[in-house]
């Protein structure tokens, strides 16, 4: 165990803390926003993936298939809000278990759609190549994966702390009762978050597919990975989630690489703890 | 009789029915309804936390699992539990549900509402690391197969007998946790599910009720695991996996949470629709969404509920009826 391993395993978590921002990211928005736990979060991450591999198949453009997929999931969020969730009320029990029921009907629909086979997305040829500094070698890929999560983040960031939307959003997260007071359509905010999280959460499905794969089954791995994120970083923080994926990509890598018979065990035990310790997160706002 | 009697005479009923049906069935239905009464003791502890102290769990399958794997285990392993000591294994069991609920519980516990709902999750999911993983003790992704049943005078390999071993610790269970929330301990979970600042200025020490009404529903889960150990013939990670959890919370949710037999009911209904609604048609699982997604939205009290909502339709119509009658009555 040289400097070596230290580096790559290190990049490696990096990339996949990466991924977990980008689906971690708008779980944290939407507890934020509207205090559902949505458990159809991996879903999207799924159906994104699927989508991607049709737009992949009947245009043969990897680059166009990432924001048409990204799309047509934030629209089944958006519908998935106004059609059921909206009018079901403030029970958070209620809609933890609606977006259950509707994790179950997605899985049944992709299995229908795209069958059970494990499929790849790929990406063009390009990203197969390596940088190579000091005999060290990063996969493209990977540092696309990164460059993308930043790229999404600084751009979230912005429109949450530069945007009047985004200062509504803010203003939702720590009081929807007082947002709704001063005239701020907590209703409407609802909706785009809603949308913005499904969109991430796809994004996070095509990009995370070229190296996870995607097939039935992967939604349920993904959203207790999700969870983690959001746990750790504090339900509602953008900062909170990125530090929380980058926390939960790397315990994964080293997890895996130096204690592999407690790896997972090393993954969730400390979210229990701090759930434990402070509900709120390591970055939640009280 | 009073409602409640009624209510006691056609659950009784009913068990006393499946008692005489299912045995006379094929034995694909004699298994599922096995597999259908080990969920629905499962579902029924989870109805402790739900439906009577108002605490959603979604890691039950830790439970479950602990009692599962500790079952194959000790089967395989030291060839302990297949005999007369399988009565000392199911309470082993039950003793690895509760301790395992009495260590989770002082972290769950603190937390109330979505983040209990949240913290349960993640303890589900560090037993699910454990077995997934531990591959030393649990067989790691293939799991551990239990060969055997236990023989002690009856002929377990029967599923038949196999079926009434089963039934006779559903019913022991469902008559136990009855017991439970009829007594003066489960009127006071039922207070705090109701309004917990309330029963804490009346002097209730809130946290140990809801504590050991957790590692109640644990000594429950670990139950349930034993016996699917023996049910399923094999334990892998997919036992602990958190659709399990998910399952038996939804199980509750559907039938009915506070009632008991409603997770009965509902484990009933999923098995029924996902292993024999599945070998007739393929897309057994739009249904299964389909009921889940319709009950939360129409029918908040579950299947259970069905009946008083007829009844306060009839009422209601009736008194559109003869508003005079009625109105008379009432003053």
């Amino acid at each position: 165990m040289d400097t070596k391993f230290w580096i790559i395993q290190a990049f490696n978590g990096i990339s996949y803390g990466a991924l977990l921002f980008l689906v971690g990211s708008g779980l944290s928005l939407i507890f934020g926003v509207m205090r559902i736990v949505n458990l159809a979060h991996g879903s999207y991450f799924l159906l994104g993936g699927y989508v991607a591999l049709s737009v992949i198949a009947a245009t043969g453009s990897w680059a166009l298939s990432i924001p048409t997929a990204a799309l047509a999931v934030a629209i089944i969020g958006l519908l998935m809000e106004r059609i059921f969730l909206r009018p079901l009320g403030f029970d958070p029990l209620r809609q933890v278990l609606l977006t259950v029921g509707f994790a179950f009907l997605f899985q049944q629909a992709a299995l229908d759609i795209w069958g059970g086979n494990n499929m790849d997305i790929n990406p063009p040829a390009v990203f197969n190549n390596s940088i190579v500094i000091d005999s060290v070698y990063f996969p493209l890929y990977r540092v696309f994966m990164i460059v993308m999560a930043l790229a999404i983040g600084i751009a979230l960031w912005l429109a949450m702390e530069k945007t009047r939307v985004g200062a509504a959003v803010r203003a939702t997260v720590d009081d929807a009762q007082m947002a709704r007071g001063v005239g701020i359509d907590t209703n409407r905010i609802s909706m785009i978050i809603f949308a913005l999280g499904a969109f991430l959460a796809a994004l996070g499905g095509v990009i995370g597919g070229a190296f996870l794969g995607i097939y039935p089954g992967l939604d349920f791995e993904m959203l207790p990975l999700a969870f983690a994120v959001v746990i750790i970083g504090g339900m509602g923080s953008l900062g909170g989630a990125a530090i929380g994926a980058l926390a939960v990509g790397l315990a994964d890598n080293f997890g895996k690489a130096l204690f592999p018979e407690v790896s997972y065990f090393t993954l969730y035990a400390p979210m229990v703890l701090i759930l434990a310790i402070k509900p709120t997160g390591l970055f939640g706002r009280e | 009789m009073s409602s409640e009697k009624i209510k006691i005479l056609v659950v009784i009923a009913v068990l006393l029915a499946l008692a005489y049906i299912i045995p006379h069935s094929t034995s694909f239905v004699v298994l599922l309804a096995t597999r259908a009464l080990v969920f629905a003791i499962l579902a029924m502890s989870v109805d402790i936390l739900l439906g009577f102290t108002g605490l959603a769990s979604l890691g039950q399958a830790a439970y479950f699992g602990i009692g599962a794997y500790l079952a194959a285990i000790m089967t395989t392993r030291y060839h302990f539990g297949l005999n007369w000591d399988f009565w000392l294994l199911i309470f082993l069991g039950m003793l690895a549900g509760a301790a395992l609920a009495a260590f989770f519980g002082l972290f769950a516990i603190r937390a109330s509402n979505v983040y209990f709902l949240m913290i349960t999750l993640a303890l589900g999911q560090c037993v699910w690391g454990l077995a997934y993983r531990w591959s030393s003790l649990t067989g790691g992704d293939n799991g551990i197969n239990v060969p055997v049943r236990p023989s002690f005078g009856l002929d377990l390999t029967n599923e038949r007998t196999f079926f009434f071993l089963v039934y006779g610790f559903f019913i022991v269970s469902l008559l136990l946790l009855y017991i439970l929330v009829r007594s003066p301990f489960g009127h006071s979970l039922a207070g705090i599910r109701e309004r917990e600042l309330r029963m804490r200025i009346l002097g209730y020490n809130t946290w140990l009720h809801k504590y050991i009404a957790f590692v109640i529903a644990g000594a429950f889960g670990g139950l349930a695991g034993v016996l699917w150990a023996f049910t399923n013939g094999i334990v892998s990670p997919e036992t602990v996996v958190l659709t399990t959890s998910v399952d038996a919370l939804l199980m509750v949710v559907l039938g009915g949470a506070g009632t008991l037999v409603g997770g009965v009911v509902g484990a009933a209904i999923v098995f029924g629709v996902r292993e024999y609604l599945s070998t007739l048609v393929p897309w057994w699982q739009y249904v299964l969404g389909g009921i889940y997604v319709l009950t939360i939205l129409y029918l908040p009290s579950g299947l259970m509920g069905i009946p008083a909502h007829i009844r306060q339709w009839w009422i209601q119509k009736s008194k559109d009826k003869n508003p005079k009658k009625l109105a008379s009555v009432t003053s």
